[in-house]
C-alpha cells in the first residue's frame, strides 16, 4: 500500500510546493473554500471515522462539532509539541510532508470558521519551525494563505509558535496558556478548548497526524479512510518503534496488523534476537505489557490494546528484551516524570517526587517494603491529579511492579 | 545594545503574529530571540522585554525559570544536551554521555574549563530512533546532531573552537 501520510517515502521531494501541486496539493482545500459548507468539511471529517492521534483517540469531527458558535473568533491550533518519550512522528511529517500537515490545518480552520491558526511547535524544534515558517510564505506567495482566498470573502493566516522546553505543554490548556505567553500549567476542565479556547476564545487544539489526515480524506472521500483499519478505529496510523529492535524508525500501518507485525516484520526482530519481554506501546506514559504470544498477537487498534491492560495512545512503541530489568525502566520514566511535574497539583508535584526518592533508594538497596512503598504511593496518585500526566506517572511503575515482580527482588 | 536596536525587523514580525491586545503572547518568542548572541537572558533583555510587553520583570523571570530552554546565568557557549532516556538509554545513551564526559574531564551538567562546552543529560528530543543523540544550542539556534559517536562529537567540538563559537 502507498503511504497516506508518510507520501515522502513514495513521492520524492514532496516537500516542495510544485511537487506537493502536482500530486494534487490544495485542490481539498481550494474545493473546500469554493464549493463547500464549512460545517459540510466537518461532516466528511467526523464519517470518516477519524479519531485523534495525539494520544487520547478524541473523534475529531465531533470535536469540531463542539465549536460555540456564539462566541468568535475562532481559533485551531496545532499540537506539535511532541514530547513523550518515544514517539517522533510528527517532526518528520513536518519535515519532509509539510504542506500535506499545513493543508490539514488550513481545512480545518475552514471548517471551524477560523481566520488564524497557531502551530505549537516544542522549543527544540527551532529549525523545523523555522522551515515551517519558509513553507507557510510560500503558500501565502502562491494564494493558499492571506486574505479573500480563491476570490471568496474566507481568510487565513497560519502562524508558529514556539516553545521552550515543557513536555507538560503538549496538554491542550497547558499549551494555550503557553501561547498566551504564560508559564505552560494545565487549566482546569470542563470548560474544554471548543468553548473556552486560545484568548478565551473557542479553539480546535488536533495533534499534527490528525490533520495531516484531513487533506486525503476530503478528496479521496470518507468512505475511502473508513475502508481501512478496523470497524473500531479507521485509517492509517504511525507507528514510531523504538527500544531494543533492529530497525527502530516510522512506520505508517493500517489499524489491524500485530505487534508481531511491527515489531518482528517492519523493525526486524530484536536486537541479537534476545528474547522480547515488556512493550510499551504509548511512550512512556503506556502501562508495561507482558510481551507473550498473546500480546504479539493482539490487533493494533485501540479497542484491542485496551484488553491488553493499555492504551494505545500516540502509538510510540518501546521494545524492551530479556536484557533489560523492569526497576530500571520505571527509574527512567520515574525521572522523566518528576522532571516534567509542572508544579500546579499537590498530588503530583509530591508524589513524583516521592516516587523518585523511593525508587533512587530501591537502585541502591533492595527492600520489599520499600518497593509496596512504591506501588502505594503510585496507587494514591491516581485519579486525584489536575490533568493526565499525574496518572502517566503512575502507569508503568504500577504495572511494572505488578506484572513482573521477578524485577523487583533483591 | 538593545534588542530593539539590534533586531528590529524580528521584533516586528514576532508582534504580528498575535492580536495587539494579547502582545503578551511575543513572550516567549521574544526571550528566544534575546538568548541567540550570549546563550542566556541578561537582566537588561528582561527588562526591555518587560516594557515592551507591559508585563512585570517577575512574570518575565518566573518563565524563564519554567521552561528548560531559557537560561539566566552565562554557561558554556556551545551546550551539548545528550537524550538519556528511556529509548534512547536502551540504545546506549548513558554510556555515550559517561564517554563523552569523561574524554573532556567534566561530569554531566559541567563545563570544560575554557569555558567553551557544556555537557547536560536531557529528556526525549524526539530522535529515539537515532541514538545516541544530542542537541547543540548556541548561536546558531538549537541543531540536532544524531547517530553520534565520541569520535564524531570530539570533532564538532574542535571545529567550534577553531571557528570561534560557530558550529560549522
Ligand atoms: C501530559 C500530556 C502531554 C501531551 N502531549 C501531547 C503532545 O506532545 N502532542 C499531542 O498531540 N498531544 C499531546 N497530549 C494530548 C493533548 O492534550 C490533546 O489531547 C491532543 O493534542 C488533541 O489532539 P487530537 O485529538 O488530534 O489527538 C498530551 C496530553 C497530556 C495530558
Ligand atoms: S528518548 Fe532520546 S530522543 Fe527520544
Amino acid at each position: 500500500m502507498t503511504h497516506v501520510l508518510l507520501r515522502h517515502r513514495d513521492i520524492p521531494n514532496i516537500n516542495t510546493i510544485d511537487v506537493y501541486k502536482k500530486n494534487g496539493g490544495f485542490e481539498a482545500f481550494k474545493n473546500a473554500v469554493i464549493k463547500m459548507k464549512p460545517e459540510e468539511v466537518t461532516n466528511v471529517v467526523k464519517n470518516s471515522g477519524l479519531r485523534g492521534r495525539g494520544g487520547a483517540g478524541f473523534p475529531t469531527g465531533m470535536k469540531w462539532q463542539f465549536m460555540d458558535n456564539k462566541n468568535w473568533p475562532h481559533y485551531v491550533v496545532a499540537n506539535a509539541d511532541e514530547s513523550e518519550p518515544g514517539t517522533f512522528k510528527d517532526r518528520e511529517i513536518m519535515e519532509q510532508n509539510p504542506f500535506q500537515f499545513l493543508e490539514g490545518v488550513a481545512l480545518a480552520s475552514y471548517a471551524v470558521g477560523a481566520n488564524a491558526a497557531y502551530v505549537y511547535l516544542r522549543g527544540e524544534f527551532w529549525q523545523v519551525a523555522k522551515f515551517l515558517d519558509e513553507k507557510i510564505a510560500e503558500m501565502e506567495e502562491a494564494g493558499f494563505l492571506g486574505d479573500k482566498l480563491f476570490g471568496t470573502d474566507y481568510s487565513l493566516r497560519i502562524y508558529t509558535h514556539l516553545g521552550a522546553g515543557a513536555y507538560i505543554c503538549g496538554e491542550e490548556t497547558a499549551l494555550l496558556e503557553s501561547i498566551e505567553g504564560k508559564r505552560g500549567q494545565p487549566r482546569v476542565r470542563p470548560p474544554f478548548p471548543p468553548s473556552f479556547g486560545l484568548y478565551g476564545k473557542p479553539t480546535v487544539v488536533n495533534n499534527v497526524e490528525t490533520l495531516t489526515n484531513v487533506p486525503l480524506i476530503l478528496s479521496k472521500g470518507a468512505d475511502w479512510y473508513k475502508s481501512i483499519g478496523t470497524a473500531d478505529s479507521a485509517g492509517v496510523k504511525i507507528f514510531s518503534l523504538s527500544g531494543r529492535v533492529k530497525k527502530p524508525g516510522n512506520y505508517e500501518l493500517p489499524f489491524g496488523k500485530t505487534f508481531r507485525d511491527l515489531i518482528y516484520g517492519e523493525g526486524g526482530g530484536i536486537i541479537d534476537d534476545r528474547p522480547i519481554k515488556a512493550i510499551m506501546p504509548a511512550g512512556a506514559s503506556s502501562s508495561l505489557i507482558v510481551a507473550d504470544d498473546k500480546a504479539l498477537d493482539t490487533i493494533l487498534d485501540y479497542a484491542s490494546v485496551r484488553t491488553l491492560g493499555a492504551d494505545l495512545g500516540s502509538a510510540s512503541v518501546i521494545v524492551i528484551d530479556d536484557t533489560v530489568s523492569i526497576e530500571w525502566v520505571i527509574s527512567k520514566t520515574i525521572h522523566f516524570f518528576k522532571h516534567e511535574s509542572c508544579g500546579k497539583c499537590t498530588p503530583c508535584r509530591e508524589g513524583n517526587h516521592w516516587m523518585l526518592s523511593v525508587v533512587n533508594r530501591i537502585e541502591h538497596h533492595h527492600n520489599p517494603e520499600d518497593v509496596e512503598l512504591l506501588l502505594n504511593v503510585a496507587k494514591q496518585m491516581q485519579g486525584k491529579c489536575l490533568c493526565a500526566l499525574g496518572e502517566f506517572a503512575t502507569m508503568a511503575v504500577v504495572t511494572g511492579i505488578e506484572r513482573f515482580p521477578q524485577d523487583f527482588k533483591a | 545594545m538593545s534588542l530593539a536596536e539590534k533586531y528590529p525587523k524580528e521584533i516586528r514580525q514576532i508582534l504580528a503574529k498575535y492580536p495587539p491586545e494579547h502582545k503578551r503572547s511575543a513572550v516567549m518568542p521574544l526571550l528566544h530571540l534575546a538568548q541567540l548572541q550570549e546563550g542566556h537572558v541578561d537582566r537588561h533583555a528582561m527588562q526591555e522585554i518587560a516594557a515592551l510587553l507591559e508585563i512585570t520583570e517577575t512574570e518575565i523571570a518566573s518563565i524563564i525559570g519554567f521552561y528548560t530552554l531559557y537560561h539566566d546565568k552565562p554557561e558554556g557557549k556551545l551546550r551539548i544536551q545528550v537524550c538519556t532516556d528511556l529509548p534512547c538509554a536502551l540504545r546506549g545513551a548513558d554510556k555515550f554521555l559517561a564517554d563523552l564526559c569523561g574524554k573532556l574531564g567534566i561530569q554531566p551538567g559541567e563545563t570544560t574549563p575554557d569555558g567553551l562546552v557544556t555537557v547536560e543529560a536531557v529528556m526525549c528530543l524526539a530522535a529515539c530512533d537515532k541514538a545516541p543523540m544530542f542537541q547543540t544550542q548556541g548561536t546558531n539556534g538549537i541543531e540536532y546532531h544524531e547517530h553520534m559517536t565520541v569520535e564524531k562529537t570530539m570533532e564538532l567540538i574542535d571545529g567550534f573552537k577553531k571557528n570561534d563559537g560557530e558550529v560549522k
